[in-house]
């Protein structure tokens, strides 16, 4: 018997080769997508029980990880969570990460190779490992007035540093609070998840830079300008301005806002037909130049390109190949053109900057548990979107929109502002949405921004970009202002 | 049963000890690093834990130096760390969880050597028992039976292997493993030569004769019963998986392996298809990461398992830094997993060496000793241990759908730990006849 026997163990020791070979696929081969899955909560718990770096604005914490005894160990909390919310975005056990929570979570959760010596030095302390803080560019009082202007409208508002493309603000309307989705009582996330998802406001949208995307309506007109001026236009040509339009190839006309005439002789200079928003003027000035020069102009500007702030913004669309109708309706902002309003903002930022475009951003200063700077962000030339002297052209042009054109509403005080307004019709039955373009002060700009609201806000049908949009932006403008005076911008 | 192979060995209780020592390190600083990590180190503590093992297995050599003093010299070393690993990490589940199984743990690895002590003792000769051939047959079979008594058997986790009376719970299953054991060797030794007649031939293999199939239908029956009225596929697999074994040491003849499995295939096929708790645990098994499988809880605790084990990797989290409490059962049927999370694949690995070098000394010592039943003990014993191995093992890894049994001297278990002790005091009774010096043997 003992021939069998001796079969019988290699027989076992097969076995246990397929067991060795089993564990060594599941703990080896197959570790990190096992690691990675989703329901795998011990890879949250791991990130939890690590204390996670804080997000700063203006020298406070917003966001932190505050220790609580459960078994994640600490409790993401948000102090004004709604204000910030579509920034930082959302730290969920049950929904995962979003916007900057997201993007910089390799550095909240200390986990990033610029942290390595701050690791090593952790390791050696004996000390648990420590995310690094995140300085943001946004000022807490100009999101604060942002939000209080857009109240319950919904809409959004972007305003940028011109001369460096730090995010000032940025403001979606409604927002939610994180709060109601990092708590550890899943259930309950659960419900609040389901109860923002299914509003029909849509909450949880970053309108900013990750919406639908708006037709720029009236707004457009500055990238029209900008392309004429480089195809040799200036201020006072004078350009063709009848009551009504005719559209080629269709039996349908343009006319202007209220169906008025821009002028007695049908004939407005380039400054006076952007002044007073003239769109059989623009329409026809679209034409005449090609769609190719137009849509240069915009792409110089940063239309159709994705960028990261380092939130994924949705890029900004344009028609392509549209016929003679189609871009005289393009040129108007309609059509097929599309623009987050970030998008816009970086227009008013380009001209506001002599033609220079900053490349946008967020985050201002990465910090160490030690403080340490890990990382600060330079700023960056993004596109030289057009030449000096036709940004100071053009700057003076929107100068006379707010002086005595469509968007005195946003005139200050001792201040010159520039800006544009935009009416960008949805359809049939839905009111236009109200769009504000500026930046101030016009000599020796500090703040860029764009306002959108949607739908005409309370006012509805009856609104405009000068009416609705251009007192937010003034709002914000003003705080820019005083904070620069204060030397705190 | 003429061929007997000449063996010469020293008998190496030295050797032993010198192992024993090892063992007491192992044992001792798993559980100091246990809770060194996860809670805090108390001096004391540590030493009355040491005290208390050494006290252990320094009785456990001593008798075996007087009673069986040429038994195997690494078994009861290796058995010692498997048992001192399990506790250590049953501590460790107990401080995540706020449970007290280690205490209970600990109190039934001493009861264990006490028996394995009293065994040792009591049975200076294990051919005394083929007398009790056939009665370990019906008190096997009796066991096996008992969680089926309306008001004695319990469910717990799908399986109804358990019994429960006067507020004690047991799993008569592996007392039953012994027991069938003995039966099977003494049947099989005095009917192994009927059995090994040739029958018909097909596809080049030599059949038993179709009148000589009775035995084996018999206990696929009985096999068959487990599955279908304890919805147990393992303690099925591991009842007909022993007889399997001990019928082809027996016999010699492959045939009968390959209709037994070709039988069992059958039957478990069929369970699968028809018991809903066999067939969820075999969706378990093939889907184990789909969406559905998953959130239905089908495959959940077998995917927490795995979680656990990957987080480990290839060297662990180490003692007392993982998360072994985020999976169901972690100190009983996922002990694998819990350990292979913080000892890692190395751990993990070593693990199955021991249980490796256990099951190969029964068989060393099932080619050395002399008589056919303690031959068919030996290595029927050894068989069980390793089937048993893989069945928990191969669970929890996903070689097989995962089953009720536990892994022998790590998981939580008093039943459990009480016959494995049994059944190592079994072995290193033959080990000792085995390696004694042919001039001793009578």
């Amino acid at each position: 018997m003992n021939e069998p026997v001796r079969r019988l163990s290699i027989v076992v020791l097969t076995l246990v080769l397929m067991l060795m070979m089993s564990a060594s696929f599941i703990q080896v081969i197959n570790a990190s997508d096992l690691n990675q899955d989703p329901r795998n909560v011990r890879t949250l718990y791991r990130q939890y029980g690590n204390f996670r770096g804080p997000f700063v604005v203006d020298g406070e914490s917003i966001v932190w990880s505050a220790p609580v005894d459960d078994p994640y160990n600490y409790q993401r909390t948000y102090a004004d969570g709604a204000l910030y919310a579509p920034a930082t975005g959302f730290y969920s056990i049950v929904y995962g990460r979003t916007a900057l929570e997201q993007t910089e979570n390799e550095l909240l959760n200390g986990t990033a190779d610029s942290l390595f010596w701050t690791r090593l030095g952790n390791l050696f302390a004996g000390e648990q490992q420590q995310g690094a803080s995140i300085e943001l560019t946004l000022k807490a009082s100009m999101q604060r007035v942002a939000t209080e202007q857009l109240g319950d409208q919904r809409g959004a508002v972007v305003a940028l540093d011109p001369r460096t493309g730090q995010i000032l603000a940025m403001v979606t309307s409604p927002s939610y609070d994180p709060a109601l989705l990092a708590g550890h009582d899943t259930a309950e996330v659960n419900a609040n998840y389901q109860e923002l998802l299914n509003r029909e406001d849509g909450p949880l949208i970053n309108r900013a830079i990750a919406g639908d995307t708006y037709p720029p309506g009236s707004t457009f007109k500055l990238i029209d300008a900008a392309a004429a001026l480089e195809a040799g236009y200036d201020a006072d040509t004078e350009l063709y301005a009848p009551q009504e339009l005719d559209l080629p190839g269709t039996s349908r006309t343009i006319g202007n806002y209220g169906g008025a005439a821009c002028s007695s002789n049908d004939s407005m200079t380039l400054a006076d037909a952007l002044r007073i928003s003239c769109n059989t003027a623009f329409a026809d000035l679209g034409m005449d130049l090609q769609w190719s020069v137009v849509q240069r102009k915009a792409e110089d500007f940063g239309w159709t390109d994705g960028i990261t702030v380092p939130l994924t913004v949705t890029k900004s669309r344009l028609p392509e190949n549209p016929n003679e109708a189609q871009t005289a309706m393009s040129a108007l902002g309609q059509y097929d053109v599309r623009a987050t309003p970030l998008q816009m903002a970086m227009v008013a930022a380009g001209i506001a900057n002599d033609g220079v475009l900053m490349k946008p951003y967020l985050v201002d200063t990465v910090r160490a548990s030690d403080l340490t700077v890990v990382d600060v962000t330079s700023p960056e030339i993004y596109k030289e979107a057009m030449t000096r002297s036709d940004a100071n052209t053009l700057t003076e042009m929107m100068v006379g929109v707010v002086d005595n054109g469509t968007g005195t509403a946003a005139r200050i005080n001792g201040v010159e502002v520039a800006g544009k307004t935009g009416t960008a019709e949805t359809g049939q039955d839905t009111s236009p949405h109200a769009w504000f373009v500026s930046f101030a002060p016009a000599d020796d700009p500090v703040v860029a921004l764009a306002v959108i609201v949607e739908n005409g806000g309370s006012v509805g049908d009856e609104a405009t970009g000068g009416a609705v949009a251009a007192p937010i932006a003034k709002a914000v403008m003003e705080e820019a202002i005083r904070l620069e005076r204060e030397g705190d911008l | 049963m003429a061929t007997v192979s000449e063996i010469s060995v020293r008998a190496g209780r030295r050797s032993e000890l010198a192992l024993m020592g090892m063992a007491w390190v192992i044992i001792v600083l798993a559980r100091a690093l246990v809770d060194y990590n996860a809670a805090y180190l108390e001096l004391d503590a540590i030493a009355f834990y040491g005290l208390g093992a050494a006290v252990l297995m320094i009785a456990a050599h001593f008798v075996l130096d007087r009673v069986a003093p040429n038994a195997d010299p690494v078994m009861l070393p290796a058995v010692f760390t498997l048992n001192g690993v399990g506790i250590a990490e049953i501590h460790r589940i107990d401080l995540a969880e706020g449970t007290g199984f280690a205490t209970a743990q600990i109190t039934w690895a001493a009861l264990g050597v006490a028996t394995m002590i009293a065994v040792l003792l009591l049975l200076r000769d294990h051919r005394k028992l083929r007398r009790y051939t056939y009665t370990a047959g019906v008190v096997g079979l009796i066991l096996y039976m008992l969680p089926l008594v309306p008001g004695l058997g319990i469910t717990i986790n799908g399986a109804r292997i358990w019994i429960s009376a006067l507020g004690y719970s047991m799993q008569p299953g592996e007392f039953a493993k012994i027991a069938l054991v003995v039966f099977f060797a003494g049947y099989l030794v005095t009917n192994r030569d009927t059995l090994a007649l040739a029958g018909p031939k097909f596809l080049g293999l030599r059949f038993p004769r179709p009148r000589d199939m009775g035995p084996l239908l018999l206990v696929w029956a009985a096999a068959m019963l487990i599955m279908v009225y304890e919805r147990d596929l393992g303690a099925s697999l591991l009842f007909f998986g022993i007889f399997l074994g001990m019928l082809y040491v027996a016999t010699q003849r492959l045939s009968w392996v390959l209709t037994g499995m070709g039988l069992f295939a059958v039957g478990g096929t069929m369970a699968a298809l028809t018991i809903p708790h066999v067939r969820s645990r075999f969706d378990a098994w093939l889907h184990a990461l789909d969406a559905d499988t998953y959130s239905s809880g089908t495959s959940e605790q077998l995917v927490r398992g795995l979680f656990g084990m990957a987080s480990g990797g290839l060297f662990g989290t180490g003692l007392g830094e993982g998360r072994p409490d985020l999976v169901p059962y972690a100190e009983s049927d996922f002990i694998i997993a819990s350990l292979g999370e913080e000892l890692g694949l190395t751990g993990l690995m070593a693990i199955l060496t021991l249980y490796l070098i256990i099951v190969q000394r029964a068989f060393r010592a099932s080619i050395g000793v002399r008589d056919g039943f303690g031959k068919l003990l030996a290595s029927g014993l050894g068989f069980a241990m390793a089937i048993q191995v893989f069945i928990v093992v191969g669970g929890v890894t996903r070689v097989i759908p995962l089953t009720g049994l536990t892994a022998p001297f790590l998981a939580y278990g008093g039943s459990s730990l009480l016959a494995n002790w049994i059944v190592i005091a079994l072995l290193l009774r033959v080990s000792d006849m085995a390696r004694r010096p042919s001039e001793e043997v009578a």
